[in-house]
């Protein structure tokens, strides 16, 4: 599972590398910038801290995410609620089953969804748009129709569909979500490839002889790189949320694995008489989705600093 | 515009095509059909069942049927529900959900535009900082979660509204379905109005007009507003794809009985026709709304012209 | 000092434009005094971020939110600098124009050239529409206007960048301004069509009387059309004279070195003449004469004080330690 601090480094390692090509103040420019920006840097430790907590946190209770503590179930309403001494910290559901195992495992799951989902959404669009972009002519206005099309596409309802009717893998979860999302990737990769194609610098290059991969390679896709990274920042929650509501409609991932939709989706039936149960999921979640929004606003000012 | 209209008209019509055989044939390829849940039945009643909804023939004459009936307007019958057409079930349930629809869609659009407004004119103020603040609020804030939120607030704790319910649409039925749906639309348009008002008022032309002595809100009435609105109307198309399936959730926790009610119970049925009727319907809507979205664009800009 | 006998119009004093910056205080305009009276045109001279364009925007009240004006602009008798927006509304347009540098961006692409130019009149003069449409139609006949009435109903994009700026002129002329400021006005356009808007401001300010302060870092823009010329670098006033004066005998090293660099057909330079260097940094300014670095006449006094803008002949101002003849000492 790729973590968040894998990400920064990801994001520190590309960095460094386009370095070489843009010279060092722009990104240098952009780190500092993205470093001042109190709000990004603050979700950016907070997101750490939650993945860290959803990764470890099991690891610190005596309860597994599909136990269930029969004591409890007994009276949800009085002994199920949050207590440290019993070990149920965030209290349990409705099944017994403890609450803060299972936000955390949750969370593990909606953030593997944002991130695997966001991963399908750039790779397909990212190569999407270039090879329309960079290629262009014929090719390029056939494959935007076919962008038009998909487009006019109900696409949750494809997503419901292929959830009912081919059961709740995970995988598919993945593939379903990254597949809807990837629109609008390659409508801006292609835009920024276009605008690319004609600087002097790729015409420059071209002038020199230099062979259309390298081009791309050396100069195309590093400068639409950073779009894409910052792009990716405000997908994440995007999937989460997708998922999430997936996982509402009782379509997501299989029972008694759980994700953050599908327990503010139990939560909120039992709202009346545990509001616990509502209240934890719903708080990691709406947190989380607060920072991945900040984080991406941050990246975006930092690498492309128009005054907004 | 009218040959662009036409031309739009005449686009629709193969994506509409490819949109009902790509979940025709997704559907019938899944395991499972739409009686095979009924264990009771006798084999030979099922046999009868199927062959009265051709469901013993090869799919793709179950395709062209399907095709047959749709040209004459006709969703065929449901499957879950014995006594009704598609066309009966939808024409009861559809325009719920194009009330509340049309409602959140006002709503979102006047108060995201407003504040969107406020929020520019006075950067970095304390007001610019709250709308905000509201604003990234409510976008983190999904429907699924504001209407649980709702019902505990306004009904529970509060007894000021009905818990759910439609009631031919009377207002207080009303109250809830919209604050869940408009909310998270009010804040994206918020942030989009806000963006692009920054930067018209930051615009040359903007300030030639404040050379000319034009008094503020001429400026922002006349000159800067319509250049602003163009992000905006760029996001309504996702917006109202984004209303639409969030009617599956309202309908799910008001109890409204709408069309989002209808698909997910066809979904988990294998009620196919109304699964069909309801991407079918959500679709053209798309569609509509994807081509009033270019046509406004092109009002607005004297640069497109079609 | 006494470079007009006629009414003043504008009278400015010591102005100064701030900025506040992440990284402190910047001085665009420092210290800037000119007079203008009615009628007349000056012309003021710099390379570009040499402060001439905040001086015009702090005279017509559009600069950006961090600028921050100290001394007065006297108009007619009245400091602008201090009015609030409401009274600055009355002013501008009706009696101070302005034209900008970028005839493209200037005009609001969603909004018919008529309708645009209509408001002005409609607003400042209380004309009907159909008064204002005639009114317009007229001043776009004044700025050469080829079908002016079939032109009021086109969008900005249908036009060429010179008959936009036409149209910027006409606009700025609706009212018959006492003042136009043109910023840069034939910088975007091509060369041809720069002498057509040059001729054109030409006729224009002897037609309606108006002053002009023409900003422009050309100065073959400026001999053809200033009575005065005010050369700027980096915020602070380096020559004011006659155009005459500035012209056939500047005293100033930066005003000689940006008369060298104009490009002449009539001299066999084997090379085109620049000044090395570029301009400083607002933000770590040197002490003493900010052209020092660049000066080929450079000494020791230069770094350590600024010079003074003294009156060394008749309506001629300079700022530098140098002597009109020389270096003396």
């Amino acid at each position: 599972m790729i973590t968040t601090k894998d990400k920064i480094q990801a994001v520190e390692q590309f960095a460094e590398k386009v370095v070489e090509v843009e010279g060092r103040s722009l990104w240098q420019d952009a780190r500092r910038r993205f470093f001042s920006n109190h709000a990004a840097v603050t979700s950016l430790v907070v997101l750490a801290i939650i993945t860290a907590i959803a990764l470890l946190g099991p690891l610190f209770s005596q309860w597994n995410y599909d136990d269930i503590d029969w004591e409890a179930l007994s009276d949800i309403s009085v002994l199920g609620r949050p207590n440290i001494e019993n070990g149920h910290y965030f209290g349990t559901d409705t099944l017994g089953r403890d609450i803060f195992v299972r936000t955390m495992q949750g969370g593990q799951i909606s953030l593997l969804v944002g991130i695997m989902g966001s991963a399908v959404a750039i790779i397909i669009g990212t190569l999407y748009g270039a090879t329309s972009g960079y290629i262009g002519g014929r090719v390029d206005s056939v494959m935007m129709r076919f962008l038009e099309i998909l487009n006019s596409f109900p696409f949750m309802f494809f997503v419901i569909i292929l959830m009912t009717l081919f059961g709740r893998h995970i995988f598919l979860i993945f593939v379903a979500i990254g597949a809807i999302s990837w629109l609008d990737m390659a409508r801006i990769v292609r835009g920024q490839t276009l605008s690319l194609k004609n600087k002097e610098y790729i015409e420059a290059a071209y002038a020199c002889g230099v062979s259309t991969p390298k081009i791309i390679l050396r100069h195309i896709v590093p400068n639409v790189l950073g779009i894409v990274v910052v792009y990716a920042t405000l997908l994440v929650p995007n999937m989460i949320l997708l998922e999430s509501f997936i996982s509402f409609l009782g379509l997501g991932v299989q029972e008694p694995m759980t994700s953050w939709g599908a327990l503010i989706s139990e939560g909120a039936q039992n709202m009346e008489i545990a509001i616990w149960q509502l209240a934890w999921p719903l708080g990691f979640l709406v947190v989380t989705l607060f920072c991945f929004n900040f984080l991406g606003d941050g990246l975006r000012d930092a690498l492309d600093p128009k005054d907004r | 515009m009218l040959t662009f209209i036409s031309k739009r008209i005449l686009e629709a019509i193969p994506t509409l095509l490819i949109l009902i055989t790509v979940s025709f044939f997704l559907m019938h390829s899944a395991p499972g059909s739409p009686f095979s849940s009924e264990r009771s039945l006798p084999p030979e009643v099922l046999a009868n069942i199927n062959a009265k909804y051709h469901l013993d023939e090869p799919v793709i004459n179950q395709y062209f049927y399907y095709l047959g009936g749709l040209l004459q307007g006709d969703l065929g019958p449901s499957f879950r529900y014995k006594d009704f057409t598609i066309n009966e079930l939808i024409g009861q349930s559809f325009p719920v959900s194009a009330e509340i629809g049309i409602w959140s869609f006002l709503v979102a659009l006047l108060i995201g535009v407003g504040c969107g407004v406020v929020a520019a004119l006075r950067q970095n103020s304390w007001l610019d900082y709250s709308v905000m603040g509201f604003a990234n609020l409510g976008i983190v804030l999904p429907n699924f979660v504001l209407a649980p939120l709702c019902i505990l607030f306004f009904s529970i704790y509060n007894h000021w509204l009905p818990p759910g319910g439609w009631n031919g649409g009377a207002w207080p039925y009303l109250v809830m379905p919209v604050i869940a749906m408009s909310t998270s639309y009010i804040a994206q348009i918020a942030r989009i109005t806000r963006g692009s008002m920054i930067e018209t008022m930051h615009s040359n032309f903007i300030r030639t007009a404040r050379a000319k002595g034009l008094p503020k809100y001429r400026i922002i009435f006349q000159h800067a507003l319509r250049p602003a609105m163009l992000p905006v109307i760029s996001y309504l198309g996702p917006a109202f794809v984004g209303i639409v399936t969030g009617s599956v959730i309202v309908d799910v926790y008001f109890g409204t009985g709408g069309i989002g009610q209808h698909f997910i119970n066809g979904a988990l049925n294998r009620d196919y026709s109304m699964v069909m009727g309801v991407t079918i319907l959500v679709g053209t809507l798309t569609i509509l709304f994807n081509a009033i979205v270019d046509i406004l664009y092109a009002v607005i800009d004297p640069k497109i012209r079609y | 000092m006494n470079l007009s006998n006629t009414k003043k119009l504008l009278e400015v004093n010591r102005l100064r434009v701030n900025f506040r910056t992440p990284d402190g205080f910047v001085t665009a305009v420092n210290d800037l005094n000119f007079t203008l009276a009615q009628g007349e045109t000056l012309g003021i001279v710099g390379e570009s971020g040499s402060g001439k364009s905040q001086t015009a925007f702090a005279l017509m009240g559009l600069l950006a939110g961090n600028g921050v004006i100290e001394g007065e602009a006297r108009f007619n008798e009245q400091n602008i600098l201090t009015l609030n927006e409401k009274a600055m509304n009355r002013i501008r347009s009706k009696e101070i124009a302005m034209i900008f540098q970028d005839p493209m961006t200037s005009l609001n692409p969603y909004m018919k050239v008529g309708k645009q130019l209509m408001e002005v009149l409609i607003l400042h003069k209380g004309m009907s529409k159909a008064e204002a449409f005639e009114a317009s139609v007229k001043m776009l006949d004044a700025v050469k206007m080829p079908e002016a009435r079939k032109r009021m109903n086109m969008y900005p994009h249908e036009f060429s960048g010179g008959m936009r700026q036409r149209v910027m002129i006409a606009m700025a002329l609706l009212c018959q301004p006492k003042l136009l400021i043109a910023d840069e006005p034939t910088t975007a356009l091509d060369v041809t069509v720069q002498a057509q808007i040059l001729t054109l401001l030409n006729e224009l300010k002897d037609d309606f009387n108006t002053s002009i302060i023409m900003i422009t870092h050309d100065l073959g823009v400026v001999a053809g059309l200033c009575d005065k010329v005010l050369v700027m670098y980096a915020g602070q006033t380096m020559e004011y004279g006659t155009a005459e004066d500035v012209f056939y005998r500047p005293t100033h090293p930066y005003t000689q070195g940006l008369l060298k660099a104009i490009p002449r057909l009539d001299a066999d330079d084997e090379q085109l003449s620049t000044i090395p260097g570029n301009p400083p940094n607002l933000l770590q300014m040197p002490s003493g004469c900010p052209f020092q670095a660049r000066c080929e006449f450079a000494r020791e006094r230069c770094g350590e004080s600024i010079p003074p803008l003294e009156e060394y002949a008749p309506d001629q101002l300079r700022a530098c330690h140098k002597s009109v003849d020389g270096w003396v000492a």
